[in-house]
């Protein structure tokens, strides 16, 4: 933990003295390279008339449904996918063809249909998070030991059971992993949506400090979009923790 | 009398053709302990997983109790070399599995599953979980908990192959103590002529390549046995004579 505290001061040291250290050679336009004390002036001001809090929300808010839905739907298929290899011969061919496009390069075309509301944005990002979800999840359901079935089923499981006493606890681990990318992955590209087509939002918050030139604010926003991404982490390294602890230690 | 478990005619050849058991008979009677012995690729756990219902067999069929086997089921309890404990549940949560199943009310299955773990020496450690445990202990976990989901066959499929020498022979100790209160009719494999002679009411020579019976050797010894008595040794020696024959087969 002291090590940890100590890197990150570490990283704030260097950018003070580059940042301020321009101010006096001014290697670059002082402007362009905004000073700690700069964008924390920003960042009161922003907290003071609510702004940050309000785009942070509406991000926020967008990320956790769109997240939340694509979630439960690569749980759900993802476990029958790999139960069921039928049904994953089927998917397979589809996911594995459409998984590679870019998801950005779809973003206007969910504009096109969802307008520029929360809709598109959420579904933009149950889009993009669910294929990285649904190949960890299935790939950690077929990885399930089959001697722990064997074990499972020799002492009367049935199918049902199977799933929820046996599979579904052994895939866990990689089920949480699953879970972790997909929000990382809800954070990244959540503000390349807010960058095209929102009024609102930290994406949004960035792109009018570009939009009024206030690099400061570009700055406070990628911190902000830094913070909730470490918090979220490290909520969910708890959670695993927690569940893995006893087991796999 | 019915036997209580009926192998007739089976065989099992592979996906790549090759046979791995050739016309397999059987017949295991009720409480009787029978020993699979053969050298390793004869065929003798291929055999236990078509009685566990792990495989199919490609010709001939199972009965246990007159009724073809399809499929696993409760009345076949099954101990694995590997232990295969359930890593997310306690010791008491592994050994309860089976009656969790079954609807089995809370109350009585601690109590089910506290007299299994006192029955193998681990009610001190029903709260740990398995990566805190030894492998000896593991599989006395699984011993118990095949025992608590009270089948009435036992499958051990060489169960304590894993384990040092030591362990093993009081595990063997352990379980023929079991046997004396339990009587339940167990398929036992194993490589190990030792341990066959020790625990077996009966020891099937197996022979390899594809598998078949060889012989079988009624052993004619009390209950408690002792691995030094003359009598044990001769059984001992005269199945060993056998078994290198089939082991010196392979090698030419």
């Amino acid at each position: 933990m002291r090590s940890r505290v100590l890197a990150l001061l570490l990283l704030l040291a260097a950018w003070a003295v580059v940042a301020y250290g321009n101010r006096v050679v001014e290697a670059m336009n002082p402007v362009l390279l905004p000073t700690p004390g700069e964008v924390v002036s920003v960042t009161v001001a922003a907290l003071r008339d609510g702004t940050l809090l309000r785009n942070l929300l509406t991000s926020f808010t967008r990320i956790v449904e769109g997240f939340g839905i694509a979630a439960v739907a690569a749980l759900t298929l993802g476990t029958l996918a790999a139960l069921c290899a039928p049904l994953r011969l089927m998917l397979e061919p589809v996911i594995e063809f459409v998984r590679p496009i870019p998801p950005l390069a779809f973003l206007p075309m969910f504009l096109v249909w969802f307008g520029l509301g929360e809709t598109s944005k959420v579904a933009f990002i149950a889009y993009t998070t669910f294929f990285p979800m649904f190949v960890g999840v299935a790939a950690g359901v077929l990885r399930v030991d089959v001697m722990l079935l064997r074990a499972a089923a020799s002492l009367g499981a049935t199918r049902a059971d199977l799933v929820r006493r046996v599979v579904l606890p052994a895939a866990l681990p990689a089920i949480i992993v699953a879970l972790r990318l997909g929000f990382g992955l809800a954070l990244f590209v959540i503000v390349g949506a807010e960058f095209i087509g929102a009024d609102a939002g930290l994406g949004n918050l960035i792109m009018e400090g570009r939009t009024y030139f206030n690099p400061p604010a570009i700055v406070m926003g990628a911190l902000v979009l830094g913070f909730l991404g470490s918090l979220v982490n490290a909520l969910l390294l708890t959670v695993e923790r927690r569940v893995l602890h006893t087991t796999y230690r | 009398m019915m036997a209580k478990i009926q192998i007739a005619g089976v065989s099992k050849a592979f996906g790549n053709g090759v046979p791995a058991l050739a016309g397999i008979d059987l017949d295991v009677a009720a409480r009787e302990l029978v020993c699979l012995l053969g050298p390793s690729g004869c065929g003798k756990s291929t055999l236990l997983n078509i009685v566990a219902g792990f495989l199919a067999p490609t010709t001939g069929r199972v009965l246990v109790d007159g009724t073809p086997v399809t499929g696993p089921g409760a009345d076949r309890g099954v101990v694995f070399q590997e232990y295969v404990l359930f890593p997310w549940l306690t010791v008491a949560g592994n050994v309860e599995f089976g009656p969790t199943l079954t609807g089995v009310p809370t109350e009585e299955r601690r109590r089910t599953a506290a007299r299994y773990l006192e029955m193998v020496g681990l009610r001190a450690h029903a709260e740990k979980f398995p990566v805190q445990l030894s492998g000896g202990m593991k599989q006395r976990v699984a011993i118990a908990r095949a025992l608590a989901n009270s089948p009435s066959i036992i499958l051990m499929d060489e169960p304590f192959g894993a384990l040092d020498a030591q362990t093993r022979e009081i595990l063997q100790d352990e379980l023929s103590k079991i046997q004396r209160v339990e009587h339940k009719t167990i398929i036992f494999v194993t490589h190990s002529i030792r341990e066959a002679v020790y625990l077996g009411d009966r020891v099937v020579v197996m022979t390899s390549a594809p598998g078949c019976i060889k012989q079988v050797f009624d052993i004619k010894l009390p209950d408690v046995r002792d691995r030094f008595a003359p009598d044990f040794t001769q059984y001992e020696a005269e199945i060993t004579r056998l078994v290198k024959e089939e082991v010196a087969k392979v090698h030419e």
